[in-house]
């Protein structure tokens, strides 16, 4: 017989991968450090005071957890990861109490009642996020001046700026950008030389750009602490590819059906007719970007197949778009990810491999 | 409101499962596989059509006429209860074995306040039997969505260490609350952004 005592059986699939949890947490984290130092400069060390709370809560808990159920599990980086990501996904100036919730939520709830990490069907970190953004709107909703806007006046982020200012508006903007530049929407200085750029190469093939491209693109914007700077994040992105932590499918999946919605359903709200949308505007705005890379990419969470992953990455670009251009909260992206998270293990049921040796009654 | 607009309704923005939090019952006692699960779902879907389009007519043809819109509940209740009973009937013929995975829980949709509910919503609406039917109709779908999404998770969690004391229903309702957080993305401002 074989001693299967000193085995351990864990469910499938049984890959083996030459990374460990552990690793692969750690390098996740290590991977959102310069959008965290980003987020620090930009908003002030306020914002590192909540991301540190964030992480302090979720370790505790999880440690707090460990010693009722007798698994030490604090070392595989993966308590850190969720109060990291719940500090990325909270505005900089929020109540402390407000994070600890989101996190203490993330672990225990949604992570530890159904058995660990592995075993939650639902992103910790999202969720908590969810909780929190249901409870207290206000807070989770009130952004602060990032460094190089010295001169704003609102403190809006450009979703929320054109979602609500779209209500009340009867002008021609051809699109969103032009439409936060009739607002008076601030640009930094830097934006400046990113538009000169830009200029100097597409206005000879006879396009027009806008200004505050470059401060979409490299975070001068106000948001939640670790998702303005779209640049930063995905540098780290470029590590988890060459070591295969994530593979290609949810972004592009994800990315590509978001940006195609938006390119063809995009522009009516503008009054400009299908397939005019600003893909660019979508993509760099509201957490997009931290979502389709590091959230929906969660191994535990996300489909097991290639075709899973496909349908799983559509379904949140759907949803997301769905959200922000239908319903009432201007990014979408966490619902989004929360809401194909249920859909999952119907993926996996309907995409798994073949058997073979079983008919289709199942007898052997 | 179009029919279009009802079934978004009553699919996503007002699931009975996930927002009215009606029909409990069946969604955490039958969602333990996929198989029955799915069967109840079809089972509440043919329930709630027929019976919201049954209750229209007996609403309108005999209580109002006759001034009798007191007696709607337990009129409601009888008609419901006959119904089940039917299809009780027609489900022991067809399929001996979803007859037996369903269980008690068959007999159980006449107390199903899912059913009851989706009845006198469509009659308060003042839907015609056209708008009551598509409305049972996609009442019942949402039912159907929504355990068949619970019994995928909960096939999954059957090879996971959930904590002793949770282990079975409570993690059921867990699961249950953190579908229904999702599914308040779908509110009323979206429906109507979507359809006017």
């Amino acid at each position: 017989m074989i001693e299967l005592e000193r085995q351990r059986i864990t469910t499938s699939p049984q890959i083996h991968k030459p990374i460990s949890t552990a690793a692969v947490m750690w390098a996740v984290s290590a991977c959102l450090l310069p959008a965290a130092v980003w987020g620090v400069y930009s908003f002030g060390l306020r914002a590192l005071v909540v991301m540190l709370v964030s992480i302090a809560a979720a370790v505790l808990t999880e440690f707090g957890l460990g010693l009722v159920s007798k698994r030490f599990t604090i070392l595989d980086g993966s308590a850190f990861l969720t109060g990291l990501l719940v500090g990325f996904n909270v505005p900089p100036a929020i109540p402390l109490y407000i994070p600890v919730i989101a996190s203490v939520f993330a672990i225990a709830v949604v992570k530890w009642t159904f058995g660990g990490l592995g075993s939650n069907w639902m992103n910790p970190a999202l969720a908590g996020r969810v909780f929190v953004a249901f409870s207290w709107t206000g807070p989770m909703t009130s952004w602060t001046i990032p460094r190089n806007l010295v001169d704003a006046v609102s403190s809006a982020t450009p979703l929320s700026a054109v979602k609500s200012g779209l209500f009340t508006y009867s002008g021609d903007a051809g699109g969103p950008m032009q439409f936060l530049s009739e607002i008076g929407y601030p640009h930094s200085a830097f934006d400046g030389k990113v538009t000169d750029f830009l200029r100097s190469v597409f206005e000879p093939l006879g396009a027009t750009i806008e200004p505050g491209y470059g401060d979409l693109f490299f975070g001068n914007i106000p948001g939640c602490i670790g998702e303005v700077s779209a640049f930063l994040l995905l540098i780290g992105t470029v590590y988890l590819f060459a070591r295969k932590i994530i593979t290609w499918h949810v972004p592009v999946s994800y990315l590509v059906s978001f940006g195609g919605l938006v390119w063809i359903f995009g522009g009516s709200r503008f009054g400009s007719g299908a397939f005019s949308g600003d893909v660019v505007f979508h993509l760099f705005t509201g957490g997009l970007i931290l979502g389709a890379f590091y959230m929906a990419t969660d191994m535990v969470t996300s489909p097991l197949t290639r075709k899973g992953l496909l349908i799983f990455g559509v379904g949140c670009g759907f949803f997301t778009f769905l959200i922000r251009f239908f319903g009432s909260f201007p990014e979408g992206v966490s619902l989004a990810i929360i809401i194909m998270n249920i859909f999952v293990p119907l993926i996996n049921k309907y995409t798994g491999p073949k058997r073979f040796g079983v008919t289709k009654k199942g007898e052997e | 409101m179009s029919y279009v607009g009802i079934i978004i309704t009553f699919v996503f923005v007002e699931n009975f499962i996930l927002t009215k939090f009606l029909g409990l019952c069946p969604f955490i006692g039958v969602s333990k596989n996929t198989e029955s699960a799915v069967g109840m779902g079809f089972a509440v879907t043919f329930v709630t059509s027929v019976a919201s389009l049954a209750t229209w007519a007996i609403q309108k043809l005999i209580l109002q006429p006759l001034g009798l819109a007191f007696l709607q509940t337990i009129t409601f209740i009888l008609v419901i209860a006959a119904l089940v009973q039917l299809l009780e009937m027609v489900i022991q013929k067809i399929s001996p074995s979803l007859y037996k995975a369903l269980g008690i829980y068959l007999p159980l949709i006449t107390t199903n306040c899912a059913v009851l509910g989706i009845a006198l919503i469509a009659v308060r609406s003042n839907y015609n039997a056209l708008e009551s039917f598509v409305a049972g109709f996609s009442a019942g779908l949402g039912f159907l969505l929504a355990i068949l999404l619970m019994s995928t998770i909960r096939e999954r969690m059957n090879t996971e260490w959930v904590p002793k004391p949770l282990r079975g229903v409570p993690i059921a309702f867990i699961t249950g609350g953190l579908m229904a957080l999702a599914f308040m993305a779908f509110d009323k401002a979206l429906l109507r952004n979507l359809i006017g």
